[in-house]
């Protein structure tokens, strides 16, 4: 009864919202809610540490603008052949680094988007430092203009509503179950007859398909697609908003990247200051909420002495 | 006697740990339908034994049969589904799953959903029933949905034995079952596993001698890698050569 209110409360803020706030920030709070969701359920769910998440999420916003810029695709269909390279991408690293857990596979990603951001840096269709400039946006379903802020935000909120159901149905799902499974305890899962990689591969696939959108989402908001979204930088700020929010909890990462977004623009107008305001708010996070905010919230509101 | 007498065989199996050798020519059959017991002083090799006969380890020589079924080159998965299943000397649960959850992972090794990820739960629901008899079947009756993390030690363990027979092995590798367990515990997992070894077989790693004087019918001494000895209860614990590795080795 609760969680309903709670979610009739959070469509009727996400649909008045750009009437109050300016689009592009709330599309771009909508990219990293999504990308901070694709981090979770590899680090949340699986217990992979992927040290390049930024590849899927820049290699993406690269595709899409590609796409966007020079072919007749409608933007759903950018939006989705974005994903799915990027889920192919998530197989393919998959299939190099699941056999390696912990740090291993945190220093195999890491090594595969650094190598992925040398070629965008190099390859001829992605406008080297300036990266691709005025992306258009197409028309949704190829009918109807959505090439106004306003428009665009509520194509991107469908999106990210629809994103946020995949993820919540794959880790609520008899794979999810596996996975989380294999993050308690990868020894045991594979003495119980299954083969822990297949199920690393899938959810590396499926994680990098939504930082795929994510990304996609990104580049139609903000027009523009550059190394800075491939960079490690963004890997970083990624796995610092979720722990930020909350490892292990299903929204925490969520609000984790919603809050930095939100942070960051704010802080935008005191210039030099704002790293040391933004350090200071990180360090109260950490003293206060050690496991997170949406960790920390979780854990006071749970019944003591419930067993 | 015939090859298919004994469910798991393992020859001249060794392994070694860069020059040190940790197992060495072990010759090892356990009996169809009896409860084995390997012991010996700590660092003997038991647990590396265990992780070579369930293919956790390479082994670096030798061979493990299944049912006379050679399992050397296969990998620990598939041996599982073979029907041998072994619990950790460490107690290996799923801290952050609850124990219905705990167990009806283990079900579904067999059930066919496990990459089902644009399934709900619903898909696994039919294994409910199961996996609340598994737990109600250990003592487990009321804690389905209690985190893993949050029982005692003697309860983890039970869950454990609970997962392993989810899998309805045919032959089960247990490893220091009681071992950290209050005096209470003991005794229902000692009736536990004399209950569930009933149409199957099992090799137990125990450092308890009244558990392994009440369980088992044969038992196998290991001493630094090497089999000192193997034989009933009696015919060991009264053996000069392990009375004196015992007192040399062990510091319980
Ligand atoms: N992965 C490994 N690398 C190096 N040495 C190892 C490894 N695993 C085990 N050993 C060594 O092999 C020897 C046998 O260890 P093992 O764990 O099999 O003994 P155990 O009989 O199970 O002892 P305990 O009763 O303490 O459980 C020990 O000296 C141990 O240090
Ligand atoms: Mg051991």
């Amino acid at each position: 009864m609760n969680r309903a209110l709670m979610l009739v409360l959070l469509a009727v803020l996400a649909i008045a919202a750009p009437f109050y706030v300016y689009p592009i920030l709330l599309m771009t709070v909508l990219s990293y809610v999504v990308f901070a969701s694709s981090f979770n359920l590899l680090l949340g769910y699986a217990g992979l540490l992927c040290f390049g998440h930024a590849m899927f999420f820049g290699t993406a916003a690269y595709f899409a603008g590609w796409l966007l810029k020079n072919t007749a695709l409608s933007i759903e269909l950018c939006f989705l052949l974005s994903a799915l390279s990027m889920a192919a991408l998530g197989w393919v690293v998959g299939l190099i680094a699941a056999r390696r857990g912990g740090i291993q596979f945190a220093m195999i990603t890491l090594a595969i988007s650094q190598f992925i951001y040398f070629l965008l840096l190099r390859a001829p269709f992605t406008g080297g430092e300036d990266g691709l400039q005025r992306i258009p946006r197409s028309a949704l379903f190829g009918m109807f203009d959505v090439s106004s802020n306003l428009a665009l935000y509520y194509v991107i909120l469908a999106f990210s509503v629809l994103a946020i159901l995949v993820f919540y149905r794959v880790v609520h799902s008899p794979f999810g179950e596996v996975l989380k499974a294999i993050r308690d305890n990868e020894a045991r899962v594979e003495s119980l007859g299954f083969i822990p990689e297949r199920f690393k591969v899938l959810a590396l696939t499926l994680s990098a398909g939504l930082a795929g959108l994510a990304g996609a989402m990104k580049a139609a908001a903000y027009q523009i697609a550059t190394l800075h979204d491939v960079s490690f930088h963004i890997s970083g700020t990624i796995i610092f908003m979720t722990l930020l929010g909350g490892l292990g909890t299903l929204t925490g990462p969520m609000v984790g990247a919603a809050m930095i977004v939100l942070l960051n623009d704010y802080l935008a107008q005191y210039g030099e200051w704002a790293l040391i305001i933004q350090g200071a708010v990180f360090l109260v996070v950490i003293l206060f909420f050690r496991k997170g905010v949406v960790g920390e919230i979780e854990a006071r509101l749970k019944k003591p002495g419930r067993v | 006697m015939t090859q298919s007498d004994y469910a798991l065989e393992a020859r001249n199996l060794s392994k070694s740990f860069g020059g040190f050798h940790a197992v060495k020519t072990v010759n090892l059959k356990v009996r169809r339908g009896s409860i084995h017991a390997l012991i010996g002083p700590n660092g003997a090799g038991k647990t590396t034994c265990f992780n070579l006969l369930t293919k956790t380890l390479t082994p670096t020589e030798g061979q493990v049969l299944l049912d006379g079924q050679d399992i050397t080159g296969l990998r620990s998965a598939q041996v599982a589904r073979m029907g041998l299943v072994r619990s950790f000397q460490i107690s290996a649960t799923f801290p952050h799953l609850t124990c219905l959850e705990n167990v009806r992972v283990a079900l579904q090794s067999n059930h066919g959903t496990a990459f089902k990820f644009w399934r709900s739960l619903r898909a696994v629901e039919g294994l409910n029933a199961r996996a609340r008899a598994l737990l109600e079947q250990v003592g487990l009756a009321g804690r389905e949905d209690t985190l893993a993390t949050e029982l005692s030690y003697g309860k983890k363990r039970a869950l454990e034995i609970a997962t392993t027979l989810a899998l309805d092995p045919k032959v089960m590798l247990l490893d220091e079952p009681t071992a950290g367990m209050g005096h209470e515990d003991v005794e229902p997992i000692t009736d536990l596993i004399r209950q569930v070894s009933a149409g199957r077989t099992i090799l137990i790693v125990e450092h308890n001698l009244s558990v392994v004087s009440s369980l088992c019918e044969r038992i196998t001494v290991l001493q630094h890698g090497e089999v000192l000895t193997e034989g009933t209860y009696d015919a060991v614990s009264n053996d000069p050569e392990v009375i004196t590795a015992y007192m040399g080795g062990v510091d319980d």
